[in-house]
């Protein structure tokens, strides 16, 4: 098993805050790793700095033993990292399926024309929106509006995806939805970093875990042995008096 | 901004063919005035295929345009008047990429004020030249009549649109639209910004440019205070943003009903010109944020609704 992504050292500093700390772990191929923790403990700055958002402070990051650290993001990308944001971000000029084309037509494996539609027309059937593909995505749900970021980082085919809290803010009956379709892209055998507050989600999807307090790895491993962690338990019971 | 439809290519090519025909049936004040649209035209069209999508307000026009008749000026005495046209199109494009280079990661508070001082800067080069070599200016003496400038603005209009029309089907079309719905999305999605930004902007700088070298015969005499001159750059924004800058079209829609009322009011107010220029701008930005094409689009949609409900 070879390790498709790999954090060594990552830092990032926002002036005096250490908002990520030497952290260390490796993503291996096929594997849905989750990384959680409380709240401002870091996880989002992780992706940004996987993705290319932010330049690291110190530390590498390595794409299959190639270093990324230091490409701008849409280097990354092409590279085969594609990611969704905690705040979704659509382009609103554009309709669903332009959306969407936007990951086939530039993403790691790019396409044009009719093949990068109907490229986007398969992930939108995926992720079980093709009905919609022709509306403005003003009009869509707030799901809806998570499916079509998932369907265009899904659409130019990356090599691994990195999901900032993807199942934030769903009811209850579109997060069963959101976990049987993230369980489905899991099934095909992709490589995913889960960011993740839903302890159902991670327990049900997640193959390991990396948890994160106040810039730091806490803990690592399985995801039953994680979360049984006493420094875990603890992080998430202080975070919890905080607030 | 959304492109066209084959049918609306085929319908601006025959209104510029009709349009073609002017100077056979007008008097020279009213091909004077169809030279003025044309060459409004070439410039607001090219200033809205980058500046629309991208929303970074470029007031390099009136750089591009000079160094376009500079061209034409300095190079009359040595080059065939036809090959003073792409030269100045190369120069223009060159200057666009290094400005773009220079300024395009930076925000738009910054380009402003960049393209601005850009065509001061150029102006001030020319005119301390000139204080060197002891010439004022140039006469520029060809046998080109106000007919030719006039097809060769429509030709370069025509041309305006054809790459327009072809950008906008094209890769580097949709990158734009993308960006210019939110650059952290093209930026992760894969799209280098800057190289699209940079690319996109050179188009203008090349039409300025040709449109500058084609209309030095027009000025016979040719300084840096008419070559540069800041306002050009102030109408081409006013006007484009007037038609709007959602359509290929759009920017053509400003152009003609504000050269016509520029030109009555210039006439009857010559004075207050450059507060006349202000005024409308202000009167654009706050009544017309969309333009005209925004008001027929929006009626268009209004009709739509209610011929649903009826
Ligand atoms: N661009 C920035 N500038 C300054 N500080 C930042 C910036 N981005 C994040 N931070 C800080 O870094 C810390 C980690 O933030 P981050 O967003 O990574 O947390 P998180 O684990 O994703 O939290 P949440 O679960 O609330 O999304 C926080 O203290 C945050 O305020
Ligand atoms: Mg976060």
């Amino acid at each position: 098993m070879s390790a498709v992504l790999s954090l060594s050292g990552a830092t990032k500093r926002f002036g005096g805050l250490v908002a990520v700390n030497q952290l260390e772990f490796e993503v291996a191929e096929h594997e849905v790793l989750g990384l959680i923790g409380p709240n401002g403990s870091g996880k989002s700055t992780t992706l940004n700095l996987i993705s290319g958002a932010l330049p690291l402070t110190a530390g590498t990051i390595s794409l299959r033993g190639s270093r990324i650290s230091g490409l701008p993001p849409q280097d990354i990308a092409r590279r085969g990292v594609a990611r969704t944001f905690q705040l979704v971000k659509l382009l609103p000029s554009m309709s669903v399926l332009e959306n969407v084309m936007a990951g086939a037509v530039f993403g790691h494996r790019r396409r044009w024309g009719e093949e990068a539609e109907a490229q986007a027309m398969a992930m939108l059937e995926k992720v079980g929106l093709a009905r919609r593909a022709h509306a403005p995505v003003g009009e869509l749900t707030y799901i809806d509006t998570k499916r079509v970021e998932l369907a265009r980082t899904l659409a130019g085919e990356p090599k691994v995806l990195l999901l900032d809290e993807w199942l934030a803010g769903l009811n209850p009956t579109e997060l069963e939805q959101g976990i049987a379709l993230i369980a489905a892209l899991r099934d095909e055998g992709r490589t995913i970093i889960l960011v993740e507050h839903v302890m159902d989600a991670i327990r049900s999807l997640c193959d390991r875990c990396v948890v994160m307090s106040s810039g730091s790895k806490i803990a690592e491993g399985t995801t039953a042995d994680v979360l049984q962690d006493k420094a875990v338990i603890e992080a998430y019971l202080g975070a919890d008096e905080d607030a | 901004m959304k492109g066209m439809d084959t049918k609306s290519l085929g319908l601006a090519g025959l209104v510029l063919l009709v349009a073609a025909g002017l100077p056979l049936v007008s008097d020279a004040y009213l091909l004077s005035i169809g030279v003025t649209i044309a060459m409004y035209t070439c410039l607001a069209t090219s200033w809205a295929l980058f500046s629309g999508p991208t929303h970074y307000i470029s007031l390099a026009t009136a750089a591009f345009f000079g160094i376009g008749t500079y061209t034409t000026g300095i190079g009359i005495e040595h080059l065939p008047y036809w090959m003073l046209l792409p030269i100045a199109g190369v120069l223009g494009a060159v200057v666009a990429a290094l400005v773009g280079v220079a300024t395009l990661r930076l925000s738009g508070v910054y380009f402003v004020i960049f393209t601005l001082g850009l065509a001061e800067l150029i102006r001030q080069i020319i005119t301390w030249g000139q204080n060197v070599s002891g010439a004022k200016g140039i006469y520029v003496l060809t046998s080109i009549t106000e007919e030719h400038i006039y097809w060769q603005l429509l030709g370069l209009a025509a041309l305006v649109f054809l790459g327009g029309f072809l950008i906008w089907r094209s890769r580097l079309g949709f990158a734009v639209r993308i960006l210019g719905d939110d650059e952290d999305v093209a930026r992760h999605a894969g799209i280098h910004t800057a190289r699209v930004k940079v690319l996109l902007f050179m188009i203008p700088g090349a039409v300025a440019a040709i449109t500058g070298a084609m209309l030095a015969p027009r000025y016979v005499y040719v300084e840096p205070s008419i070559a540069f001159t800041p306002m050009l750059s102030f109408q081409v924004v006013i006007m484009a943003l007037l038609g709007g800058t959602g359509r290929l079209w759009g920017p053509v829609v400003g152009v003609i009903p504000f050269t016509l009322l520029w030109e009555a009011i210039s006439g009857t107010f010559p004075n207050q010109t450059t507060l006349l220029l202000g005024l409308s701008f202000l009167v654009i930005v706050y009544l017309l944020p969309r333009g005209f094409v925004g008001l027929i689009e929006g009626g268009r949609a209004r009709m739509r609704a209610g011929g649903a409900m009826a």
